[in-house]
């Protein structure tokens, strides 16, 4: 059969998967199809660079990538490096980067690269966009298909411009009402870790319906956190003040009777703030119920949680306070401009005021390589989004997450505490 | 003798190797001195090539790093046995060859049990039975007979989809 654009003939109704790869396959595609399609983005840092090229000049035998416009390149992981080791592989990502001539390339400093892709429009509405991090599913927040990919299918797709993708089942979340205050995207997120578990949605993608309201900092949460869920790409469909600015292609939009593998309606308005207890993200209880657990540290940043957005609501708590005696707060915004905005808007100033203090912009230290390790025995809130046993260093430290309006509340008792109950 | 490494559910790769193992922190040649070098010491001490991990379900759930199949494939997995494996870690350990067989076997094997991998039939060899694995679909047996994605672009220029629905 003749393709026809998806959304307008009898193809329609599609998920949003369905609609941009099947925009980007030339023909219409389902949900179980095996499809090879071109890519807009290929997004690598530096955790992972160094091996790419190997993988793309060693095991490929490709000389160049396909298209170095289409390249992201961003050193977040270890910002700025921490070891010989790191500064050496960052030498080697410099080389590389000047050789194959890519210009979007982010320094040490910039911020995490998921933050930067969607700061910088490096991602649009529709693009299919791959990062060698499994948080790019982030993309989806500005309904962008973004996945996350290992080694060697980033360099293929650096070699061809292509990568082969089975079209995801749809899992629909269905908000009814809004948040309460004080309760924020992150306890949604942790509530449907918590309710359907870790694997809730392996292969699938995850659409967030009736959250046309939702900023699009919260909605990058949101789809960021959809990874830990299993989930292939996590999407909020493209209308409401969020994506302003973000290019919308017509064929792009919700389709009325869509299929979807399953539908799960939540209640915004009775949703309470929620930690993920270690060592699991998906063993999740709410904050007001975990009793009196101390902690030594507490963390505000990450691509799921180190946006203005964040850092306001952990200044709004903190304002003319102080954090408890014997907490250590630790705040690394996402990115470089949010770091300056925040700075120029007096937030940072309030939570530096009340004890806080700061790091580069970047990953920092949730994947317990710097900037804020934790050793045996300690305990930390983050608002990051994975608690897995040694992930933030010792494997004998104890990981919480939670929102940054549960971090802030956190740091001002010393122990966990729901932010409502202040 | 090979033997099979039991584990649970949800393995992640902060626990198949920890971020701060990674070739990044270290050294590529080191690699093999990592997996499980922290969930469960005595594995790299005593992994043998050919062993076989039989594990629960939602196997190498996390991160992207292909370092964690790479670490498993380096000191010598034969092939890993779950229920199912989340979805990068799938990708990548078929990306270098390391054959993955969705079944739940943990009923039936136990740790530390002396098998053998018959990759042709496929089965595992269990006190001369066999306990059938299940086929993979032709085009990952493909690409996993060439030895990985890379062999086989290099081989046939194309990537490996069709025909598998």
């Amino acid at each position: 059969m003749a393709a026809k654009p998806p959304g307008e003939g009898p193809f329609s109704p599609a998920t949003l998967s369905e609609q941009i790869l099947s925009h980007a396959a030339g023909q219409r595609v389902w949900a179980g199809n095996l499809v090879v399609v071109p890519v807009s983005r290929v997004m690598t840092h530096d955790s992972l660079t160094p091996e790419i090229i190997d993988a793309l000049r060693e095991s490929l035998g490709a000389q160049h990538v396909h298209n170095p416009d289409q390249v992201v390149v961003v050193i977040d992981h270890v910002a700025p490096a921490a070891s010989v080791p790191t500064a050496d592989a960052q030498v080697r990502v410099r080389q590389w980067v000047a050789e194959e001539g890519i210009r979007n390339f982010y320094e040490a400093g910039a911020g995490v690269c998921h933050q930067v892709m969607i700061e910088d429009h490096l991602v649009a509405p529709g693009d299919i966009v791959l990062g060698s991090d499994s948080h790019a599913n982030a993309y989806g927040a500005v309904c962008a298909f973004g996945t996350g990919m290992g080694t060697r299918d980033i360099a293929l797709a650096l070699a061809s411009g292509r990568t082969w993708l089975r079209v995801p089942e749809t899992l629909r979340v269905l908000g009814r009402g809004r948040f309460l205050p004080q309760v924020a995207a992150k306890d949604l997120s942790l509530y449907l870790c918590g309710r359907l578990g870790l694997d809730g949605a392996t292969y699938q993608a995850v659409e967030f319906h009736g959250l046309d309201w939702l900023t699009l900092d919260s909605r990058i949460t949101l789809c960021s956190m959809s990874t830990e869920l299993g989930a292939k790409a996590g999407l909020v469909p493209p209308v409401g003040q969020a994506v302003q600015g973000y290019p919308v292609p017509q064929w792009l939009r919700l389709d009325e009777g869509a299929s979807y593998a399953n539908t799960l309606e939540v209640d915004l308005g009775a949703l309470r703030p929620q930690v993920a207890v270690p060592p699991e993200v998906d063993y999740v209880r709410p904050a007001a119920e975990l009793g009196n657990v101390r902690v030594d540290q507490v963390f505000i940043g990450t691509c799921t949680n180190g946006r203005l957005e964040d850092l306001r609501a952990a200044a709004g708590i903190l304002q003319g306070r102080h954090i408890a005696a014997g907490v250590r707060l630790l705040v690394i915004p996402a990115s470089h401009r949010i770091l300056r905005q925040a700075v120029a808007e007096g937030t940072l100033g309030t939570l530096l005021d009340a004890g806080a203090t700061v790091g580069t912009p970047g990953c920092g230290p949730c994947v317990g390589r710097h900037l804020g390790v934790l050793g045996a025995g300690e305990v930390c809130l983050s608002t990051a989004n994975r608690n897995f046993r040694g992930r933030m260093g010792s494997p004998e430290a104890h990981v919480y997450l939670g929102s940054a309006e549960t971090a802030a509340a956190t740091a001002l008792t010393g122990c966990i505490t729901d932010p409502t109950e202040l | 003798m090979a033997r099979v490494w039991l584990f649970g559910d949800n393995i992640d790769t902060d626990q198949i190797v920890p971020g701060r193992y990674a070739p990044y922190m270290t050294s590529e040649a080191e690699l093999g001195k990592y997996p499980f070098i922290e969930a469960r010491p005595e594995f790299v001490r005593q992994v043998e090539a050919g062993d076989v991990i039989i594990a629960g379900q939602n196997f190498g759930c996390g991160s992207s790093r292909e370092y964690a199949p790479r670490a498993l494939k380096v000191v010598g997995i034969a092939a890993i046995i779950a229920p199912s494996f989340a979805r990068i870690f799938f990708r990548n350990a078929l990306n270098l060859g390391l054959p993955l067989f969705e079944v739940d076997l943990r009923g039936r094997l136990q740790d530390g049990q002396a098998v053998t991998l018959d990759w042709e039939t496929p089965a595992l060899w269990v006190d001369g039975e066999a306990v059938r694995l299940p086929l993979p679909p032709a085009w990952l047996r493909q690409v996993w007979e060439v030895g990985g994605i890379a062999e086989y672009y290099r081989r046939y220029g194309t990537l490996p989809v069709g025909g598998a629905g």
